[in-house]
């Protein structure tokens, strides 16, 4: 066989035992004639290790094929320079769920070495992809989140470009009059938290900064992105609007695709921007601009204050004594607090918590942070006027963490007073203001009088309006929203992964953060965004396969132009040529192969996972007749989850039918259908599908993969009919990684299910 | 890459895995070192995450893969750091690592099955009982058994335990009880201490009644309880009488924000009660839940979970201290009482079991980084150290995603000292 191939058959944890080892030898000598072929104990053993490293330099083996325990398990010990490493999993998949010595599980495993062996074939030679890649970094904004950035990534020895919209750097910080920290005693305010931060960052030499500046926009792809960073002016809105305008045309559209039917462009505007975002436009860069070259993109662009106009009720705007937290800033930084409407010294505020009313989440963009702000407020007045009494109504007040120590000192302090309660409204007489408030500590119903109210308004990721990132990509210039609303992921193991490779958000425009909170999550995007600048200079993926040199290879004539790829991709990595036909960028790619799943004309390919390797393992299944009464089901698995879920039943010692044939998929949105085809028209009785769970609190690493699957596989119905089988042959189940107890009854359920049906006709043919 | 030099992490739970590969990843060498016999620390016993309700052994499996694929990574369990010497870019410190006193094939707890002798199951924080040899736990990294030495030496003389070392043989696990402890020496450019935190200890909360009331428990034994790999095999159960739970009480801030025992907020125990709260309404349908609060601190996207929790109308929540648990002797019922804060009223009511939400205490405030300069706050936490960075619970009280996003962090920082230059 070719490549020159070399099987080694483990005959420990009782493998030995439940097998005819000399049949199963047998099978792989007869029909694939392997260059070497042995069966010993425990292979990775050191002194068995060596036997196989000679028999690679003795006999010149190309791919080492390893019949014994998971691959889960000693993926260091097996592994050799430059040779195929495949491993057959006869452990957990085999003896440890099957009964030993029985005719079905000898079958079970003898199909696995022919998948296996077959596998090995369909390996291609190709070396990863490395193009020439750059390592700098580009962070947007600098607030406190860009300014460590920054500093982090240039102080690890990588240059820098920091742009910045405002002509200082500092944000928000520049405009506070004083800020908590986070660190011990946690109860003191500091001036100017940023300062020595600036400083650094304007005496790095590997910084260069750009201020009074936007990125106007960014193409390519990790290690090679070109950004074009242009000075601030009106473009930026007329920008913005065309970005609306772009993504009003793709919802409507695809809330028309999902009812049925198409959504045409209204306006001459709408009918511009329905294009795909940048599909064949050449940027006309005829202005004054700057385009530097980048590894991968840090986006701190920050926050704005929410619109405080929605709490007229609670006086806003009718009063002019009522004002926000960010206005309170300004009038402490000017010493003694006075009133805005005659600027009378101010000896009472009640602080108010801004409850959006309309809002399923009225606290989601405040968090804790609001409270926080509340506090140092109060003692902005207090410390400013010993004779100020500060009252601060609150549903739940949230200082988590060594901030609990501010709210005790606070709690201390006679002059403030703190209930829980809820504002009814407030209203003014000429002199001062009256708060109203319901279910207080302080009796059920009570009106405050005090000389000015401050709204705790939320912080709103400056997102919300704009892509800010400006991408030139097919799939729009935006960064994709998790359910919340905010740039960033939706996993909780992942924190960093967007669904733009190799742009990583940090701080508020993530969530409401306070410094120390945007500081430590900006070093983090500084990493990930070094890493990834690393990982694509070496041709490998990033997280979550991150090593992984393979990439997705197109054998474009064959290209009907259907875009699926491009739309499917749940990561961006198709732009689009002017001929139609979809344009790879390899370094943007997870490597996920849901695009090789979603090619109709099976042209998408990578040097170790192909439509056509997969295709061949489940043509390698020995098909018994139909009158043998041993069905074959074909069980593909995401690799991520539903393996480790398949090793763990065997851990377990659960047993299920010895009918089924795993094959493990890189997602399972990676399904193809033409293996379900291929594996009904073989003979194949029912095909079974297991990943993870999909929805709005999805598991899929690939974000939408299983998703995707469930789609695909519900429009095989045809091609059943076509074949007159019955539709509940292929079965879909999601499942988590800790649910291996539910493994043998979803197995032997489909099991029954395909029992109420004759064997699939097909068998022979 | 040329001319760098190894970082050093110190606890392999979630946060010091995450320095650990995402230093490694950019292309660092990294020692890992982990006192317990498998990596994953507290998160390997947790059922599930909030607010997706998802199985923190899918997050583990993916640093367990990315592991297995970085031989740059070194990796000790049962492995403690005695003593670091040197200073910023030049560490010599000193590993002390324990043998596991028995090698194996990447063997299971199925393979030795019939040991005759049993220990207390410090995994299920003692509430069952698990052979004195045993793979950690299922997923465990690296799955390879653990024996106790102690327990397996004063069975030594038994005919059943000789048996049963010799049955092990034949599989290919040999017992090794003479193992001798190994001290290494490592040098490091710079160090992330990861060493976590313990739930804060229930027995000094003597008016809340563990201890002395059977069917009160804590909120890190509940998540046992309800894993399907726990004792009770996911039942939630009363521990005195093994009654399916119908009517449970969680007892917010035992201990926390309590300037007689952690005055700090842990942060995370208000969303970890709404997910248990989950827990007993996915077994018991018919069960009702019942959080007793000071404020619910569900910031950010967090509220969206409390908002979706809130909906369930078996799941009351009351602003409330509570202030005294006992125990009905009879049905071993426990009675809660307190103070309604929004009424003023008092509270007393009948439950079928409490769950006490015991807060984060940070391993580092009983057991210091043995090296000099580092700096703690007033609850030991670590502050700074020269060359040395805390990160997770170490630092403060955080979630799991936080202590990612933290520990990537802190791995760039640790870069900043290995760089090769």
């Amino acid at each position: 066989m070719e490549p020159k191939t070399g099987l080694y058959i483990d005959t420990g944890y009782g493998i030995g035992e439940a097998l005819d080892i000399e049949a199963l030898k047998g099978v792989a000598t007869d029909e694939f004639k392997p260059a070497v072929c042995k069966a010993e104990s425990y292979w990775s053993d050191p002194d068995k290790i060596e036997i196989i490293k000679s028999d690679i330099a003795s006999e010149g083996l190309k791919a080492v094929v390893i019949a014994g325990s998971s691959p889960r398990v000693y993926q260091d010990v097996f592994k050799f320079d430059g040779v195929i490493t495949e491993r057959i999993n006869l452990r957990e998949h085999v003896v440890w769920c099957q009964p030993p010595s029985h005719e079905d599980t000898q079958m079970l495993a003898e199909d696995y070495v022919r998948m296996g062996l077959t596998k090995v074939t369909k390996y291609q030679d190709k070396p990863p992809f490395t193009e020439e890649t750059v390592k700098s970094i580009l962070v947007i904004g600098a607030g406190a989140a860009g300014l460590s950035a920054a500093l982090d990534a240039a102080n690890a020895g990588y240059e820098v470009f920091l742009v910045e919209k405002e002509a200082e750097l500092g944000g928000w910080a520049n405009k506070f009059s004083k800020a908590f920290t986070g660190e011990p005693p946690y109860d003191q305010l500091v001036d100017s938290p940023l300062k020595s931060k600036i400083d650094a960052v304007k005496s790095n030499a590997k910084i260069k900064v750009f201020a009074s500046s936007r990125v106007y926009a960014i193409s390519g792809a990790p290690g090679m992105f070109d950004a074009v960073i242009r000075p601030d002016g009106p473009w930026i809105d007329e920008l913005n609007h065309k970005q609306d305008t772009w993504l009003k045309v793709q919802l409507a559209r695809q809330k028309q695709a999902q009812e049925g039917g198409t959504a045409e462009a209204q306006t001459e505007e709408e009918k511009a921007a329905a294009g795909g975002w940048a599909v064949g436009e050449e940027l006309a860069l005829d202005f004054p601009h700057e385009k530097v070259r980048v590894g991968a993109v840090v986006l701190a662009a920050g926050w704005r204050p929410e619109d405080p106009a929605k709490y007229e009720s609670l006086g806003y705007g009718k009063y002019p004594d009522v004002i926000t937290n960010v206005q309170m800033e300004e009038l402490a930084r000017n010493g003694k607090i006075k009133r805005p409407s005659d600027g009378k010294d101010v000896n009472s505020i009640a602080f108010l918590e801004c409850r959006e009313e309309n809002s399923e989440n009225p606290f989601l963009n405040n968090s804790y942070v609001t409270c926080l702000v509340t506090l140092k407020q109060a003692k902005y007045l207090r410390e400013s006027n010993p004779n100020g009494r500060a009252y601060i109504f609150y549903e739940n007040m949230r200082t988590p963490g060594q901030y609990e120590k501010f709210y005790q000192t606070m709690q201390d302090d006679p002059g403030v007073f703190l209930s829980t309660g809820r504002v009814l409204g407030v209203s003014g007489d000429g002199a001062g203001l009256a708060v109203e408030v319901k279910d207080s500590l302080l009796g059920e119903r009570l009106k405050v009088k005090v000389d000015m109210v401050v709204l705790a308004t939320g912080m709103i990721p400056v997102t919300e309006d704009s892509a800010v990132v400006n991408l030139r990509y097919r799939q729009g210039p935006f960064l994709p929203k998790n359910p919340y609303g905010f740039n960033d992921s939706h996993f909780i193991c992942f924190p960093y992964e967007t669904q733009r490779t190799g742009i990583y958000a940090a701080g508020c425009v993530k969530s409401p953060m306070d410094f120390q909170g945007a500081e430590s999550d900006a070093t983090g995007a500084a990493l990930k965004a070094i890493q990834c600048a690393e990982l694509v200079s070496r041709g490998e993926a990033v997280h979550p396969r991150a090593g992984d040199q393979s990439y997705p290879e197109l054998f474009v004539t064959r290209c009907t132009q259907c875009k699926r790829c491009t739309d499917e991709c749940p990561f961006g990595a198709y732009d689009e040529k002017p001929d139609g036909t979809p344009l790879p960028n390899p370094t943007r790619c997870r490597r996920c192969a849901i695009c090789m799943g979603s090619c109709p004309e099976r042209i998408i390919s990578f040097r170790d996972h192909s439509v056509d390797m997969i295709g061949s393992m489940i043509k390698s299944v020995n098909v018994p007749d139909e009158y043998s009464e041993k069905p074959r089901v074909i069980v593909f698995i995401c690799e991520n989850d539903a393996y480790p879920v398949v090793d763990m039943a065997g851990i377990n010692r659960l047993q299920y039918s010895g009918f089924v044939r795993f094959v493990p998929l890189r997602c399972l949105g990676n399904i193809n259908l033409v293996w379900i085809a291929d594996a009904l028209s073989k003979g194949i009785d029912g095909i079974m599908l297991i990943g993870c769970k999909y929805g709005d609190d999805y598991q899929c690493h690939f974000v939408k993969g299983s998703e995707l699957a469930n789609y695909r596989v519900s429009k095989v119905a045809e091609t059943l009919q076509r074949l007159v089988l019955e539709s509940e042959r292929i079965q879909l189940f999601q499942l988590s990684i800790d649910e291996y107890g539910k493994l043998p009854d979803m197995i032997n359920g489909f099991m029954d299910t395909l029992s109420q049906f004759d064997p699939n006709p097909y068998k022979g043919f | 890459m040329a001319g760098n030099k190894t970082i050093l992490v110190v606890g392999g739970g979630i946060s010091g895995m995450t320095a650990a590969l995402e230093a490694a990843e950019v292309g660092y060498d990294v020692v890992l070192v982990e006192r317990q016999a498998y990596l994953g620390g507290r998160v390997a016993q947790l059922f599930k995450y909030f607010p997706k309700l998802c199985p923190p052994t899918c997050g583990l499996e993916i640093n367990f893969k990315r592991l297995r694929s970085r031989p740059n990574v070194k990796v000790h369990t049962l492995a403690e750091v005695q003593n670091i010497s040197g200073s910023p870019g030049d560490f010599t410190v000193t590993l002390k690592i324990n043998p596991r006193y028995v090698d194996d094939h990447t063997a299971t707890t199925k393979d030795v099955e019939d040991c005759p002798v049993e220990i207390p199951n410090d995994f299920n924080y003692q509430m069952d009982k698990v052979k004195a040899i045993r793979l950690p736990y299922e997923m465990a990294y690296p799955m390879n058994l653990v024996a106790d030495k102690d327990a397996l030496a004063r069975a030594k003389g038994d005919s059943a335990f000789q048996a049963f070392a010799q049955s092990c043989a034949a599989k290919g696990i040999k017992l090794n009880l003479d193992a001798q402890p190994q001290t290494a020496e490592i040098k490091a450019a710079s160090i992330v201490w990861a060493t976590g935190w313990r739930p804060y200890d229930a027995t000094k909360l003597t008016k809340l009644g563990y201890g002395t009331c059977k069917n009160v428990i804590t909120n890190v034994m509940m998540e046992r309880l309800a894993a399907p790999n726990g004792p009770t095999a996911g039942q939630i159960v009363r521990p005195s009488d093994g009654k399916k739970v119908n009517n449970l009480a969680f007892v917010q801030c035992a201990g926390s924000r309590d300037r007689n025992h952690l005055p700090y907020c842990s942060s995370i125990c208000c969303l970890a009660s709404l997910k248990q709260a989950t827990y007993l309404r996915e077994f018991n349908p018919d069960a009702q839940a019942h959080i007793f609060y000071i404020d619910l601190r569900a910031h950010g996207r967090f509220e969206v979970f409390y908002e979706k929790v809130k909906q369930d109308d078996k799941i009351l929540l009351t602003k409330g201290k509570i202030v005294n648990i006992t125990e009905d002797p009879t049905t071993k019922d426990v009675i809660l009482e307190g103070e309604d804060i929004l009424s003023g009223q008092k509270i007393r009511r009948t439950f079928d079991m409490a769950v006490l939400a015991t807060g984060m205490q940070p391993n580092t405030s009983v057991d210091k980084v043995p090296a000099s300069g580092v700096t703690y706050d007033e609850f030991g936490f670590v502050v700074s150290g020269p060359g040395i960075y805390s990160t997770g619970v170490g630092r403060r009280p955080m979630d799991v995603a936080t202590c990612m996003q933290d520990a990537t962090g802190v791995a760039l920082k640790a870069i900043q000292d290995a760089v090769g230059r």
